[in-house]
């Protein structure tokens, strides 16, 4: 039943692979667009805080299937924006990074401020106190330890990103989802067989990465 | 809310914001500016791209409006379905037998930590293997059958946070007037959990919404997004003004939806009836029930902290 | 009263879901109802299979499709169209939702195990779709430095791949339209698939003059309508159809009015061979 695994014909390793890769560029990009968005809807500038909070609104209710494609067929087919990438695997790769990071960055930056929220007044009123500018209030001592509050959170953020790099087979990334949608028709009779290899394959990705960071999020949470 | 984080502006400050507003506007144009540039460039502004969506009422009759049905029929078929398996599944959590708990929460643990697209596709191939449904309506059963095994276990999820959120003095007390477990379940805890869960299920229903989408683009499910290819290939390859409307009515659904869940949540943390116990969609996406692992819980179990957004008038320095 | 505060949240939920529900009501209908004739063709191809926006249909599929209903007793009035995507063609015929499949559908041997044709009624082949004012691919080989696109999983698509050009970037969308925003804008450099598909694109009216027809003959493909296996009494006059719709030059009008404005040279009508 599970003859396909030795065939050599499907590159199993290698899909889960650009996965692996999809959701690290990701995960990165979106903490820096998330922190970036947070910063801007706690600014002082008014003009800032309604840009951040359109977004947020914006991109979360759009489908992410929506934004995937609407990278690829509008940035890259029709302005042909290529992201530097040479061929159309790595171009839909980088389309693909970007348009989870978008998407993704929006539920980053809700989940900081939610643990901006959980810092108490006192630190932000001390540190103002002290002379500290916004951005050194906010980068010295509010968000390290809403950082520190968010883990826990923030590690659910990372395992929906993880599956939501299936999503960016709508544009050929060849990523596991992708492999799975050839592999289902070219072997039929092995469907189950199929679907359990990929579904144990992403058990493996996102529980492990559960685990970790629910131990890493006890470590680090702030003691009050 | 956030105003705790920075003086209120003096003179100097004041210019400083103006300017840093400037900088950002001349930013936002810059960009925006290029985009429409570059459209117009490749024509996609062109009015008889855009105009049908105005002027021809039979691209909403024939696509768009038949596509929102079907986005919203597989919405509706999920959630109604998932709703109740997703209750049993809750509760069945909380049995207090450990054979009923084990494999409930190894199901649901692992149909929350597999993408839902893989659950669709399966879907999809297996009734054309196993099943003998339509070509037409395969699709939707395909859609469904996937929702339907991701949102109850999510659901599940919502329902175990909202029966712990609710204080133990309400079992204790139903335990004390001689209510058997199945009696205490059903006639205190459930009808209480309800409604503390009611915005957390308005917001799975956006999530839901959002992932229909997937099966129009990977199983041919004739949903909005899908429409989109039949628009283009009518209305002359107007890509980007087809994209652009189908992406604002998804916009326009969810952000309705979304509203009415903090209206709800707002409405039930004021009411005075109630336990005040709510149970939000937290981040209102697949986020709030994508643990995996058991000990990141992932419960969005929150009567959300308000001091700081409460208190920030308050606490505004007046210097 | 907590009871049924609880009732109205549930019944909130429910009209909500209701409503919805009650937008998009399915549809039933089967085929071989009597004096009726289920016919499935291709929805989303302009000049083959084409669903307007007013609900009529038009192509060269179903010019073909109608004139051979009609020879079978059916006016165009009895006809009911069925969506048949490619990948659920042979369900379609084997389930007996359709009586029979017009829908550039190419005849295989593969495909001749699970369904019968009849015909061919069109020879079309695999062919590429340029930028108007673009010479510069001339025949296979110079397909290796091109961009290519493709709809996933299609034959051409694996063509290219396997046999005319395997260092071609290829790139596989879901639909051709994709494909054509991404040729009209520069994205790719060609789009390939039949000739008779790519010329029914370049025919619409507002693609007239941005594309042309690379005019390489990649594969040969012989259309045919595709029915239950074993009917040979529907094959036998489907196929007198066919010949009597090429004799009274039907055929050639059909070819002219949905190809004609891609510059099609079209090959003659081919002669039966699926007979038993």
């Amino acid at each position: 039943m599970f003859d396909f695994l030795d065939s050599g014909q499907y590159d199993l390793l290698g899909a889960f692979w650009v996965t692996v890769q999809l959701t690290l560029y990701s995960a990165i990009g979106s903490l820096i667009w998330g922190t970036l968005l947070a910063g801007m809807r706690v600014s002082p500038v008014p003009l800032m805080r309604v840009f951040g909070t359109a977004y947020v609104n914006l991109v979360r209710n759009t489908p992410l299937t929506v934004i995937i494609l609407a990278c690829s067929l509008g940035l890259n087919q029709t302005l042909g924006i290529t992201l530097g990438g040479g061929d159309f695997k790595d171009i839909g790769f980088r389309l693909a990074v970007l348009g989870l990071v978008a998407y993704t960055g929006t539920f980053v930056c809700e989940a900081l401020r939610s643990g901006i929220n959980t810092v108490p007044v006192g630190q932000a009123e001390a540190a103002r106190a002290l002379g500290l500018s916004f951005t050194q209030v906010l980068t010295l001592v509010v968000l390290p330890q809403a950082f520190r509050s968010v883990v826990a959170p923030l590690a659910n953020v990372l395992i929906a990103l993880t599956k939501n790099t299936t999503v960016a087979a709508a544009i050929s990334a060849a990523e596991a989802a992708y492999l799975m949608k050839s592999m289902i028709e070219n072997e039929s009779d092995a469907l189950l067989a199929v679907f359990a290899v990929f579904a144990l394959g992403f058990v493996l990705l996102t529980l492990p990465t559960g685990l970790l960071l629910g131990w890493v999020s006890k470590r680090v949470a702030v003691k009050r | 809310m956030t105003s705790v984080l920075y003086d209120t502006p003096g003179p100097r400050a004041k210019r400083r914001n103006v300017l840093y507003t400037a900088l950002f506007v001349v930013a936002l144009a810059v960009i925006v500016w290029w985009v429409l540039g570059a459209l117009d460039e490749k024509g996609q502004l062109a009015g008889e791209k855009w105009s049908p969506f105005v002027t021809d009422a039979q691209v909403w009759t024939t696509y768009l409006l038949p596509g929102l049905g079907d986005t919203l029929t597989a919405a509706a078929l999920s959630i109604v379905i998932a709703l109740p398996l997703g209750a049993l599944l809750g509760i069945g959590r909380l049995s207090d037998h450990r054979w009923v708990t084990v494999p409930v929460g190894a199901v649901v643990e692992f149909f929350r930590a597999i993408p839902v697209l893989l659950l669709m596709m399966f879907a999809n191939q297996a009734y054309v293997q196993f099943a003998d449904i339509e070509s037409e309506v395969r699709p939707l059963y395909a859609v469904v059958t996937g929702l339907v095994l991701y949102n109850a276990s999510v659901i599940a999820e919502i329902v175990r946070a909202g029966i712990l959120a609710l204080p133990n003095g309400q079992s204790d007390a139903a335990r004390a007037i001689g209510m058997r477990k199945g009696q205490t379940m059903a006639y205190v805890l459930l009808p209480q959990a309800v409604t503390a869960m009611l915005p957390a299920l308005v917001s799975q229903l956006v999530v839901i919404v959002k992932d229909t989408a997937l099966g129009g683009a990977m199983l041919g499910f004739t949903e909005l997004l899908s429409q989109n290819r039949q628009i283009t290939a009518n209305y002359g390859a107007n890509t980007i003004a087809a994209f652009t409307v189908i992406a604002l009515i998804f916009i326009a659904l969810n952000f309705l939806l979304t509203s009415c869940a903090s209206w709800l949540e707002g409405r039930i943390r004021r009411g005075k009836r109630g336990t005040g116990a709510v149970v939000t969609g937290g981040l209102g996406d697949d986020l709030t029930g994508a643990g995996a692992g058991a000990t990141t819980g992932g419960l969005p179990t929150v009567p959300r902290q308000t001091t700081v957004s409460a208190g920030a008038d308050e606490t505004q320095p007046t210097a | 009263m907590k009871l049924r505060k609880s009732a109205t949240a549930l019944a909130i939920t429910a009209v909500l879901a209701v409503t919805a529900t009650a937008c998009g009501s399915g549809s039933d209908e089967g085929a071989k109802n009597d004096g009726k004739i289920t016919i499935g063709i291709k929805f989303d191809q302009p000049g083959v299979g084409l669903k307007t926006p007013d609900g009529k249909y038009e192509g060269f599929d179903v010019d073909v499709a109608t004139y051979v209903a009609k020879e079978l007793g059916y006016e165009a009035k009895d006809i009911e169209w069925k969506q048949a995507p490619s990948a659920e063609r042979e369900n379609l015929i084997a389930n007996g939702d359709v009586d029979f499949v017009v829908a550039s559908y190419s005849i295989t041997d593969e495909r001749k195990q699970k369904v019968d044709f009849a015909g061919p009624y069109f020879l079309a082949h695999q062919d590429l779709l340029v930028r108007a004012d673009d010479s510069s691919i001339k025949d296979a080989k110079d397909l290796n430095s091109k961009k290519l696109c493709s709809v996933t999983g299609s034959t051409s698509a694996q063509n290219v791949r396997n046999d005319f050009a395997p260092q071609a970037d290829l790139q596989e969308m879901g639909g051709y339209s994709e494909c054509l925003t991404g040729l009209e804008n520069k994205a790719v450099d060609a789009l390939t698939t039949d000739d008779s598909i790519l010329a029914g694109y370049a025919s619409q009216k507002d693609h007239q003059g941005k594309f042309k027809l690379a005019g390489l003959n990649l594969s040969d493909e012989n259309y045919g309508i595709g029915l239950k296996k074993g009917d040979t009494e529907l094959q036998g006059d489907i196929n007198k159809a066919i010949e009597k719709m090429v004799e009274d030059g039907s055929w050639e009008k059909a070819v002219k009015a949905n190809f004609g404005p891609a510059g099609y040279k079209n090959e003659p009508a081919p002669k039966i061979t699926e007979t038993s």
